[in-house]
């Protein structure tokens, strides 16, 4: 079935069926995962294919969800928990912090804690308060979890399968702005390991790094530079932690120009280390400091303000020439 | 201004309480303790005998510790002195294949279940967060520190309990949970939310709650306006209040409903009636929030010199008794000797077990680490 045509929500949705019907320790738990197919219907059919033991419609409770999973995975289960939007995770924030995060080093190598917990994070769908943050940064800085986000339905495919297979607990972001689009998934094997960065468009003059809903954003600025005689490289992380640095690195090594970019406020972010990391690794090779795109270090706005809040091709342009211009 | 109702009444007194022995050790059942008599028939005398020597040995190790933590051994104690009767009647009627989920104080509970105290203590000492394997010591799960997480994890364990197999209908086979957490934890969201999952899976585990009044200075009336054994009928679970300070009543109790829940009869909740004697940890000082009064009604309930006269009256020697206090202090004696004798831990602890699969940064910055310590070893 290579090439199969399909939005990110299916790649999600096929990845998560697929591991389930290989594993039947594989378990999925959350709220509305059952009939209705979850609110973003990533487990849309789950439910009637693999019953109400295996797709576990849970009590309304974040803190219950992922302590649930731990204990299910102390009993040899492999769960995945979908937390409903990316604002709603905080009751959780403990038990996958100072549990979850913690119980592998805890146990000193005596157990393992192979728990996915799923969470559709960003802007750009127009929704109320708590319903497009981006709280990746919590998890990331937090050691003892791993931390991915695909860009594309085939990386969403394929990490979900890998992250799924994973001995380690992994938070795994879906840009839910980037559900919908349609991609090639090739269903006969993984393009890449599930921490590896990597170059998804190769330039000459500037290095854009970003992740998950802002990659398609870093690439369309690059198709407008490049009317404008402008050639940007961009590289997409996927990892979040650990972070491959190896293509980021040879990447500003050649161009001397890195802008990095990403929906989180851009206060103590993911960004803010890549960006500190470059200028350690690269810096006899930039030309100019390296810049930071992000969102603004304020509270998601309302709806109609998420367009001005949001990074667009135009900020990622406009921190591209302000770095060619040192 | 106005003020915040505060209550003077504590909420948890006596109701429909299981108990056997009085205090003054005759064995005197209530009432609500009839249901459960049948579990005692037939003990055996050297079981009986078992449950005071884990208490007393219990007992003196707690108070070892709190030796060895005054003398600078250990950076912290968490004296369980005054709740062995509740943690040993309820950790000797777990079977063996159940797993026991233990908050961080039920050490009369970790050595019936084959944990080396010494591990405790190694927690505490600075040596470890962790200190033995679950899976090869009596399916005991590691202290959990954070209040009330551990419900939690039980309540998943016992769905996966009960998603693995159907009750077989054979209780010397089918597997039960049993989770401990205190008055304090009553409070917790996430005790809470346990409690609503398990009754929502019917999960095969019991919910026991040491109620030792005290969660460090806050007496357990801000914690609750209704005596707490009374909160789970709110989530639909079948629950008993118990005189913590028996242990034939813990043992009862905790056995009934142990099998209830392994039978694929739904979760059930115990509610002990007990007292910290000691302070919450060596960290803080009891006479700063509490009355000698109420200390003072507590030691004359004490579950050892009960169980002690209730032993005595059914003849049992005073070689017996002599023989448990030296096993006791041998015991404490060999746990302070290996623990002055432990090591710490090599820097590598705090890297080897960040990930269970190759994860780049631990490796880097222990190899950093060493690379920044050796490069002293060179300038000397």
């Amino acid at each position: 079935m290579p090439g199969t045509v399909m939005t990110m929500s299916k790649a999600i949705n096929q990845g998560l069926a697929d591991a389930m019907a290989a594993d039947d320790r594989v378990l999925m738990m959350g709220e509305d995962v059952g009939p209705l197919g979850g609110v973003f219907r990533v487990t849309e059919g789950l439910h009637a294919r693999f019953g109400g033991d295996r797709v576990l419609d849970t009590p309304l409770g974040e803190a219950g969800i992922v302590g649930a999973a731990i204990g299910l995975a102390m009993r040899g289960y492999r769960p995945i928990c979908e937390i409903q939007f990316d604002g709603f995770v905080y009751p959780a924030f403990d038990q996958i912090t100072s549990q979850l995060a913690k119980l592998t080093n805890r146990h000193e190598g005596s157990a393992r804690f192979p728990v996915v917990v799923r969470i559709p994070f960003g802007g750009h769908i127009g929704a109320v308060e708590h319903h497009q943050e981006s709280p990746e940064a919590y998890f990331a800085h937090t050691a003892g979890l791993r931390v991915v986000s695909p860009s594309t339905p085939n990386d969403a495919y394929w990490m979900m399968r890998q992250s799924i297979e994973s001995d380690d607990p992994i938070v795994f972001f879906e840009p839910k702005g980037r559900y919908w689009p349609k991609g090639d998934v090739d269903l006969g094997a993984p393009a890449a390991d599930l921490h590896a960065s990597r170059v998804v468009r190769t330039g000459t003059d500037a290095t854009v790094v970003a992740y998950g809903p802002m990659v398609s954003v870093a690439l369309a600025a690059a198709e407008v530079a490049a009317t404008e005689g402008t050639s940007i490289e961009v590289v997409d992380l996927r990892s979040l932690s650990p972070i491959d640095y190896a293509p980021v690195v040879a990447s500003a090594e050649k161009t001397g120009h890195v802008v990095v970019a990403s929906e989180a406020p851009g206060f103590v972010s993911v960004m803010s280390e890549v960006a500190a990391t470059v200028s350690e690794r690269a810096f006899y090779s930039l030309e100019a400091p390296v810049l930071r795109v992000a969102s603004f270090d304020a509270p998601f706005p309302p709806a109609k303000l998420e367009s001005i809040y949001l990074p667009d091709a135009d900020r990622i342009l406009d921190a591209v020439d302000r770095s060619l211009a040192y | 201004m106005a003020t915040l109702h505060d209550s003077e009444e504590q909420p948890t007194g006596a109701r429909n309480t299981v108990r056997f022995l009085d205090t003054e050790g005759r064995f005197a059942p209530t009432p609500a303790a009839e249901e459960f008599a049948p579990r005692l028939e037939g003990l055996e005398d050297s079981l009986l005998e078992e449950f005071y020597r884990d208490m007393v040995v219990t007992r003196r190790f707690d108070i070892e510790a709190g030796h060895l933590q005054r003398q600078g051994q250990l950076g912290l104690w968490v004296p369980s002195h005054g709740q062995e009767a509740a943690q040993v009647g309820s950790g000797r009627a777990a079977r063996e294949q159940d797993t026991i989920f233990p908050s961080y104080r039920e050490h009369a509970v970790a050595r019936i279940r084959g944990v080396d105290l010494l591990d405790v203590l190694r927690l505490l000492r600075g040596l470890t967060h962790g200190g033995w394997n679950p899976a090869e010591v009596g399916n005991f799960r590691l202290y959990t520190l954070v209040i009330g997480s551990q419900t939690l994890h039980a309540t998943g364990y016992a769905m996966g309990v009960a998603l693995d197999n159907a009750p077989s209908g054979d209780v010397t086979k089918d597997e039960a949970v049993l989770v401990y957490f205190g008055d304090g934890a009553t409070s917790q969201g996430d005790t809470n939310e346990a409690l609503v999952w398990a009754a929502s899976y019917q999960t095969p585990q019991v919910f026991f709650l040491q109620n030792n009044h005290w969660a460090i200075s806050v007496p357990v009336s801000r914690q609750s306006r209704v005596p707490l054994v009374q909160r789970a009928s709110g989530f639909g679970i079948p629950a008993t209040q118990v005189d913590g300070n028996d242990v034939l009543a813990s043992y009862a109790v905790s056995a009934h409903h142990l099998d209830e829940a392994r039978s694929g009869r739904g979760p059930r909740f115990i509610e002990a009636l007990t007292y910290r004697i000691g302070a919450h940890t060596t960290s803080d000082d009891p006479t700063r929030y509490r009355a000698s009064e109420e200390l003072a009604l507590w030691e004359s309930r004490d579950p050892i010199a009960r169980y002690r006269k209730y032993l005595v009256g059914k003849g049992a020697s005073e070689q017996f008794f002599a023989g448990v206090e030296e096993e006791a202090a041998d015991h404490a004696a060999d746990i302070r000797k290996r623990l002055l004798e432990s090591v710490t831990p090599p820097t590598d602890l705090m890297f080897d077990h960040v990930y269970s699969e190759r994860h780049p940064l631990p490796p880097l910055q222990k190899a950093q680490l060493a690379e920044f310590e050796a490069s002293f070893g060179e300038a000397n």
